[in-house]
């Protein structure tokens, strides 16, 4: 266990506490640029996919995990972003420009979203998240002389500095864990500052927010346009890494997916989002692979008590057939869904958390520890 | 002309007449303290300078500025900064970055600064942190910095919600009921407290209450409310024999 005694006020504000923190996120940052000349084909497109997904996910996190405002539309701004690109690459804009456009642009769009939505709270606040995402929807649907409706655009892989770089080579790798990288020292500045505290100040009582200087309003509006704006860049590494995008990759699923992504993750830290990011990610695989050995698999387990071949072969179409039910990915979400809310609202970096805790203080461990205190006085008058 | 000023201020919710023409003025430097029995008023006066409520009629001035018609956020930028009856703290956060949000109104940096982190951000973050330093010394918070609210208890709080209406550097501070769930030891320590923001730090003080031992310990004035009108304003002592004060508490 290690004590730390503050001598100076740079020990708050700097970001890692302790030497400690450097050794590990150094050790992680190489084993991370290391990862594309060891991992499979696959597995790198996978940890792009992490890195766009985590990056959504720290958006995601300052509107609602510390500014307190629930989205279910971040689909329709990572769509934003990803059409703004093809669109724009069209006409042979280069990629560092449209790149910021796009992010410019959605940061706009996310600010007009913010604005109606000042009058908004809770579960009304995700309705009206909800409409906007399907309005986008069907714009790109509709909208065919920009969007090709339907059938789609196609996005050529970017040039950087006159290079060319593959969706799937190291290089575009590099480049989605650098925005990935960028957006979470950002997002960690801003927490530090006047705009991230008075983001918090918000989510926890809109009240005293006001009461103490900060105008409420603005900072809300901030908050949807930042969000916005790192999901519209997040969206634009999304279209070049599929090549090919159509409205119905930019479905509400999608923006489920993103809240399954800080709810599974841990709402308060950014560690939560990129280990949600992680698991968003790799239950696809998981479930593919459920869905191709598992059948087998359970009629191996009935041929050996005795379910005889004809009993076996049964089974074996019986759950093959349920696994490849419609909607059983969106089933499965939702039990995750409420299993964490119900078990660890927390969420994953909260059970590191807890178990780095037990390791530290080892027999002494209390599970009361991380236990919510009930508070009873609680004013309601003033909302 | 006086520092505060509330001139026929008058808030109705349908019939029901909350504050009725109620007018009376703060000198700088004084504590003034609004006493009455539940329902009188009293909170709602503090909600419509704090602009929760809006008045239906009336003005408020401050440092000769009509604020009537200001923003909610423009109140604590004037600098009057405010507590509540029941904390209204950031519960998820600590104590340290509750009453930095006490600065909010001093914070000159802008968003692309503080994406940055620029070295005019650390400074203006290493100032706060100076003069939040100075609140907790001043209320002997220093062992509670890095807890959470969420898990301190009520008297602390209460302690707490103080120290962020001071870590604005107020002009003029209203406290809410601040011995209301208090025990005695630390009413005691409020009422110091309260004196020494008047004499050490020079904010004018405008305070409801109920515990009357501490009224008569820190004010210098009293004005009695009941129904939403004015009952009786002057000296503690006078307010508290004036016969229309005892009749509302009495109810002779």
């Amino acid at each position: 266990m290690r004590f730390l005694f503050k001598t100076d006020y740079e020990d708050d504000i700097r970001l890692f506490p302790h030497s400690g923190y450097l050794v590990s996120y150094g050790l992680l940052l190489a084993v991370l640029l290391v990862a594309p000349y060891v991992l499979s084909s696959y597995l790198m497109s996978q940890l792009v996919f992490v890195c766009i997904y985590a990056t959504v996910g720290v958006a995601l996190l300052i509107l609602t995990g510390f500014t307190g405002q629930a989205s279910l539309g971040h689909a329709a701004f990572l769509a934003i972003g990803a059409y703004t690109a093809a669109y724009l690459q069209k006409y042979n804009v280069p990629f560092p420009i449209y790149f910021l456009a796009a992010g410019a642009l959605t940061g706009l769009i996310g600010a007009l979203v913010g604005f109606p939505a000042l009058r908004l709270q809770g579960i009304y606040l995700v309705i009206a998240t909800i409409s906007f995402a399907f309005i986008v929807e069907e714009i790109l649907a509709r909208w065919e002389s920009v969007t090709n409706g339907n059938e789609g655009m196609r996005i050529k892989a970017p040039s950087l500095l006159g290079v060319t770089v593959p969706r799937d080579s190291p290089t575009f790798y590099f480049l989605c864990l650098a925005v990935l990288v960028l957006t979470i020292v950002g997002t960690l500045n801003l927490l530090r500052s006047p705009t991230g505290r008075a983001f918090v100040a918000i989510r926890d009582s809109e009240t005293a927010a006001r009461s103490m200087g900060i105008n409420v309003a603005l900072y809300k509006v901030k908050s949807f346009a930042i969000s916005a704006a790192i999901t519209g860049f997040a969206g634009v590494l999304f279209a070049h890494k599929l090549s090919f995008i159509s409205p119905e990759m930019f479905t509400l699923q999608l923006s489920i997916e993103f809240i399954i992504v800080i709810l599974i993750g841990g709402t308060f830290s950014l560690h939560g989002a990129v280990l949600g990011a992680i698991f968003i990610v790799m239950i696809d695989p998981f479930l593919t692979y459920l869905k191709d050995d598992m059948p087998g698999i359970i009629a191996g387990i009935a041929a050996t008590f005795g379910a005889g071949t004809q009993g076996a072969a049964n089974v074996q179409s019986k759950v093959a057939a349920f696994a490849s039910l419609n909607g059983l990915k969106g089933a499965i979400y939702g039990i995750i869904i409420v299993l964490f809310v119900l078990f660890e609202p927390l969420g994953l970096y909260g059970r590191w958390l807890k178990i780095k805790l037990f390791f530290q203080l080892f027999p002494l461990y209390k599970r009361a520890t991380f236990k919510r205190q009930k508070i009873y006085v609680k004013s309601e008058r003033n909302r | 002309m006086s520092y505060f000023r509330a001139e026929n201020l008058s808030l109705h919710f349908g019939g029901l007449k909350a504050v009725d023409a109620v007018s009376f003025a703060v000198e700088k430097g004084e504590i003034l303290s609004i006493i009455g029995p539940n329902g009188a008023g009293k909170s709602s006066i503090f909600n419509l300078i704090s602009r929760i409520y809006r008045p239906t009629s009336g003005r408020i001035f401050f440092e000769d500025q009509d604020i009537t018609e200001q923003p909610p956020y423009d109140i604590a930028r004037l600098g009057i900064a405010r507590t509540f009856q029941n904390i209204e703290l950031f519960e998820n956060a600590t104590v340290l970055s509750n009453l930095l949000v006490g600065r909010h109104r001093h914070s000159t940096t802008q968003l692309w600064q503080e994406l940055l982190f620029l070295p005019s951000v650390r400074a203006n973050e290493k100032l706060h942190r100076r003069r939040v330093e100075q609140v907790i010394e001043f209320l002997d918070l220093e062992p509670y910095r890095d807890k959470l609210i969420s898990g301190l208890p009520y008297g602390v709080r209460k302690v707490i919600e103080l120290a962020r209406a001071l870590c604005s550097e107020p002009k003029l501070i209203l406290l809410d009921e601040p011995s209301s769930g208090l025990n005695v030891e630390e009413t005691d320590d409020m009422s110091f407290w309260i004196r020494d923001m008047k004499s050490e730090l020079g904010v004018t003080v405008l305070m409801v209450e109920h515990d009357m031992s501490l009224v008569n310990r820190v004010s210098d004035r009293v004005i009695a409310l009941n129904y939403g009108r004015v009952l009786a304003m002057g000296s503690p002592t006078d307010v508290q024999q004036h016969p229309d004060v005892v009749a509302a508490y009495l109810g002779a």
